[in-house]
């Protein structure tokens, strides 16, 4: 893993209706399906999807209004047992049967990679998106590490992996697969085995390469009956070469320069490792506010040149309100190396701003950059000569470029913070102290004091008053 | 003075050796890097290339461009917001390579566990400090010192900690610890506690100061122990130098120290196990790190491996030395008060003329004296080349020479700075000269100590006596010689002498003459590669200053 980076992110995603997604959908489903993928290091990831779809009575009136739709991240949460458990509790068939019973805590943290989505989102049950059905969709990615997991053996299994083997469908699932990419797997060169040998293949471009996969149907009743139970093993014929794995056409890395706690500058370095084809990024940053960011100082080189965005827009913060935000549409030079960066200043926070272990630091939240990024298939001149003449007449065909949005690691920032400690304390109490004291003891110190005399007497004194006023006397 | 008597020969040879640069022992980068990557780290090169201002004859180093190898032990299921780093610095031979050894069996061992939560980074450089600023200053994307290096690919968050590692065997009898970085600073003092924890753990020999721990603190003989490493400490700290290539971890807010094996003649050795026992422990203490070590143990001096003299103990000393010289520009300013109250009365004659012609007078032994700092600075680096053609010494002997010969052309130059005045009242004249200086001392020493301790003290502690007893009447020859022996430079001198004496060797004033110029050397060299602030606070702050009272001395 080049960057392994778990992301909890869950995603909350409200699509409008009239999208891609008007197919009759089949109603109260559940379709479950794991990816296999043996990576050419001896790792292995393997991802769950978990697909609901359920009909609601709840109508949508228009379509959505942009005005509504928040992105918010929480750069520190770490993904741990607890998110997994409420997670697996969604599921219909629970951890009870079918594709989940693989999910055992144990096994699932002692990999080297975790990631875990939940995305909902309602789907139009006709053209006219009068009535709609509601989707759920559960991912997990892990890859499990041959160092560390696989005791440095690069063969894999069920077993091996999960410590369980699939035994039956869930009763629920209309349709319960599990994929295993074979790609490397042919017959002049055994690189890989698989055992059972599947019975059907899947072949598709997933991310711009091409890939083979072998599928086993659970619902299928060949596929578990022959053994009681279903144990994909995975076999390396013969050790794969120690070559490079290839590098990915972007990819990206951010941050924090400088040193002291005064200033800094946050860069991102953009990596565009096509040989020819230069490609635009939508580069998405939030700051938060106590970062000052100097807009000014807003730089974007590429091969020592510099590179004018074709758009940008910034949203300013305001303390204690909202973070920057700043996104741009940057052009990524062909095999090149784009690096942008930005000053800022740390903000003192007030004393009860900062958290609970202040010295740990603050987290920036990562950048998220979508590109359509040109395919590996597209890029390879031997397809040209196998593909009919008439290919080459219209040269960018569909497949050409493939959607990526990548987010990079999130940061780190100390601010400049306070001992919080013993002395900080007592000059705080301290201090509160005097100034309870002064304050009160001031107030003592320039408040004149009358003494009001009470109204006393009435008709009688006023009258005798009078008297005493005709005749000159001092009155009572 | 020099390696060869006879010059020229001194000179080709010299110009031999560094100008061709030939690479005796290079890192095996090809090796390193295949052997990481086959541990299972993401390997990473970086090579960086740095010339020198003028040769470096102690380390024999002048065009220097190597390369730096590191791995990145990637923590399980963390988003490489935090790192930790090993780091061994390979020097010009091959004198460090157990370390290397180590560092590699840790990180195939420390890739099997599942417990990481920040990442890990095997360092190892070449040019043993060079090559550690070029990759420091590359992974914090800065330029200090004028070092050319490629980026970094690869990158893994906030540096929490670092440990260096230095063994020349694989059998060592005891380990030492350094901790004086670079200006002085110093790492957290819980750092020490937790490698001190884990050599006691682990039945390791620790060492301060290359001297074993005092064990009887009853009698008087280990507090005297106590009193002599806290000396060698003291002096360490103020020569400002990185002592190991943690040192410049701490610019970067990294606490970080370097650990040495040391084999010396005694009965019981350890194995490289248990240093690396007592790493691993490190390390994992470390990992479980939720805050960076904040607590304030950053100012402290060590009498031995487990006691401290903190802050408030030791701060009031150097309060106190200073407040001699507060109390002697007041006592200066009532009685040029006085006098000028006494002059303005009898004569009737207005005040501000008289007070015109005291700060007139200042002016010019100010500006020559500062002039001479800047010349200090800046002439021997900039005209080595011409000295080295004129007359018969290499560049780098040029460089101390000129040194020294502007820090003595000095002494005789603000002798006639008062005739570029005429004053009519001379007592006001060297009188105000004098408080501007005691006050411009004061808050030079002041901001030192504040920021080097044992710089700040040790200077205090030479200079302020004289300074405040420095006036033009009396027997000026015992005066004169005062003030010379506690200048700047006379000071490096007696604590070259002190040092040697403190770790039992003493030297001859030979040797010491010897040291003192390699010192010298090594100073603006430290200034110019790492940017050590001794070389620029001598030569701009305090020998200006201390020339003022010279003047003061000499003043008509």
């Amino acid at each position: 893993m080049a960057a392994a980076m778990p992301l909890a992110l869950f995603v909350l995603q409200l699509l409008g209706p009239g999208g891609w997604c008007l197919a009759e959908p089949q109603r109260d489903s559940l379709r479950e399906e794991l990816v296999i993928t043996p990576l050419p290091s001896g790792d292995v990831a393997a991802t769950f999807q978990f697909r609901t779809r359920w009909d609601s009575e709840l109508q949508r009136e228009g379509d959505t209004d942009h005005y509504f739709l928040r992105y918010a991240v929480l750069p520190r949460e770490v993904v741990c047992t607890e998110n997994l458990t409420p997670w697996k509790k969604l599921l219909p068939c629970s951890s009870k049967a079918g594709l989940s019973v693989l999910l055992k805590a144990d096994r699932l943290f002692h990999t080297s990679y975790h990631s875990q989505a939940v995305h909902i989102r309602p789907v139009c049950r006709n053209a006219r998106c009068t009535s709609i059905s509601w989707e759920l969709r559960q991912t997990l990615s892990v890859v499990f590490d041959a160092f560390i997991t696989g005791q440095g053996k690069k063969d894999w299994s069920l077993f091996r992996m999960f410590s369980r083997t699939l035994t039956e469908p869930c009763p629920l699932a209309s349709e319960s697969r599990v994929y295993v990419d074979i790609t490397n797997y042919n017959q002049d060169n055994e690189t890989l085995e698989v055992n059972p040998p599947p019975t059907t293949t899947y072949q598709d471009v997933i991310l711009g390469t091409r890939k083979t996969y072998a599928i086993y149907d659970l619902l299928d009743t060949a596929t578990i009956n022959n053994s009681r139970n279903l144990n994909i093993q995975l076999k390396w014929k013969r050790p794969a070469e120690n070559e490079f794995p290839p590098v990915p056409f972007l990819h990206a890395q951010r941050y924090v320069s400088g040193y002291g706690l005064q200033k800094g500058e946050l860069s991102t370095l953009l990596y565009n490792t096509h040989p020819y084809r230069a490609f635009p990024v939508l580069l998405l940053d939030t700051v938060p506010w106590y970062l000052r960011l100097y807009v000014h100082t807003l730089t974007i080189t590429s091969k020592g040149k510099d590179n004018k965005p074709s758009y940008i827009h910034y949203q300013p913060a305001q303390d204690r309100l909202q973070p920057h935000l700043l996104e741009m549409l940057i052009q990524l030079p062909a095999n090149s190396v784009t690096k942008v960066s930005i000053q800022f200043e740390r903000a003192l926070l007030k004393w009860t701003e900062y958290t609970p272990d202040p010295n740990h630091g603050f987290y920036v939240s990562p950048s998220v950059l979508s590109a359509l990024v040109p395919s590996m298939v597209a890029a390879k001149p031997v397809d040209w000569e196998e593909s009919p003449l008439f290919n080459s007449l219209f040269p960018v065909s569909d497949g050409s470029n493939y959607f990526v949005r990548l987010y990079t690691e999130p940061l780190l920032v100390n601010l400049p913070t306070p001992d919080f400690s013993m002395p900080y304390n007592v000059i705080c109490l301290t201090c509160t102290v005097v100034a309870v004291c002064y304050g009160s003891f001031y107030n003592l110190l320039t408040r004149t004091f009358h003494i009001e005399e009470p109204r006393t007497g009435g008709l009688a004194k006023r009258l005798a008053n009078l008297i005493r006023r005709i005749r000159g006397v001092p009155l009572l | 003075m020099g390696l060869l008597s006879d010059p020229v020969r001194r000179r080709a040879l010299a110009r031999l050796v560094l100008r061709l640069n030939a690479p005796l022992w290079a890192l095996p980068v090809a090796w390193l890097e295949r052997t990481m990557r086959s541990v299972g780290l993401e390997v990473y090169t970086q090579s960086f290339s740095r010339k020198l201002p003028f040769p470096d004859e102690t380390h024999e180093r002048y065009m220097v461009s190597g390369t730096n190898v590191y791995g990145i032990l990637r923590a399980p299921r963390a988003a490489s917001t935090e790192s930790l780093v090993l780091t061994v610095p390979c020097g010009s031979d091959s004198t460090n390579s157990q370390a290397v050894g180590l560092l590699l069996a840790l990180a195939a061992h420390f890739r099997g566990q599942i417990y990481w939560a920040k990442d890990i980074i095997f360092l190892v450089t070449e040019y043993d400090l060079l090559g550690t600023e070029a990759w420091l200053e590359a992974y914090h994307d800065v330029n200090v010192t004028g070092m050319q290096s490629s980026p970094l690919q690869g990158r893994a968050g906030a540096i929490q900690a670092a440990v260096a590692l230095e063994l020349s065997s694989d059998m060592v009898t005891s380990l030492d610890v350094a901790v004086e970085g670079l200006n002085g600073q110093l790492p957290n003092l819980d750092l020490l506690n937790l490698f001190q924890t884990f050599c006691q753990k682990g039945g390791l020999l620790c060492t301060l100061q290359g001297k074993l721990q005092p064990q009887d603190w009853t009698s008087l003989d280990g507090p005297l122990q106590g009193l002599q490493m806290l000396l060698l400490m003291v002096l360490r700290q103020a020569s400002g130098r990185p002592h190991g290539s943690h040192g410049l971890f701490l610019r970067y807010r990294v606490e970080a120290l370097t650990l040495r094996g040391i084999n010396s003649f005694r009965q019981y050795k350890y194995d490289l196990v248990a240093v690396g026992k007592a790493l691993e422990g490190m390390f994992r203490k470390l990992n479980h790190l939720l805050e960076r070590l904040h607590q304030s143990f950053f100012l402290y001096l060590l009498p031995a491996l487990s006691r401290f003299v903190s802050i408030g103990l030791y701060m009031p000393a150097a309060g106190f030395l200073l407040l001699v010289l507060g109390l002697k520009a007041l006592e200066l300013w009532m009685q040029l008060h006085e006098a000028g109250v006494g002059l303005e009365e009898p004569r009737g004659s207005p005040g501000p003329s008289a007070q015109g012609v005291g700060l007139a007078s200042l002016v010019a032994p100010l500006l020559i004296s500062q002039a001479m700092g800047l010349a200090l600075y800046v002439l021997p680096v900039l005209g080595q080349h011409v000295a080295a053609q004129h007359f018969p010494v290499a560049e780098a002997e040029a460089v101390v020479l000129t040194l020294l010969a502007i820090y003595a052309a000095g002494l005789a130059l603000p002798h006639n700075t008062h005739r570029v005045v005429s004053t009519q009242a001379p007592d006001r004249g060297w009188m105000a000269l004098k408080l501007v200086a005691l006050i411009y001392l004061a808050l030079q020493l002041g901001c030192i100590a504040l920021t080097n301790f044992s710089l700040g003290f040790l200077l205090a502690a030479t200079m302020v006596p004289t300074a405040a007893l420095a006036k033009p009447h009396g027997s000026r020859t015992l005066y004169a010689a005062l003030l010379v022996l506690t200048s700047p430079a006379a000071t490096l001198f007696g604590s070259l002498f002190l040092w040697r004496e403190l770790q039992e060797a003493p030297l001859s004033l030979a040797e010491g003459w010897q040291l003192f110029l390699a010192a010298l050397a090594q100073g603006v060299l430290e200034h110019h590669t790492y940017g050590a602030l001794l070389f620029p606070l001598l030569s701009l702050g305090l020998y200006p200053c201390w020339l003022l009272f010279w003047n003061v001395l000499f003043w008509k």
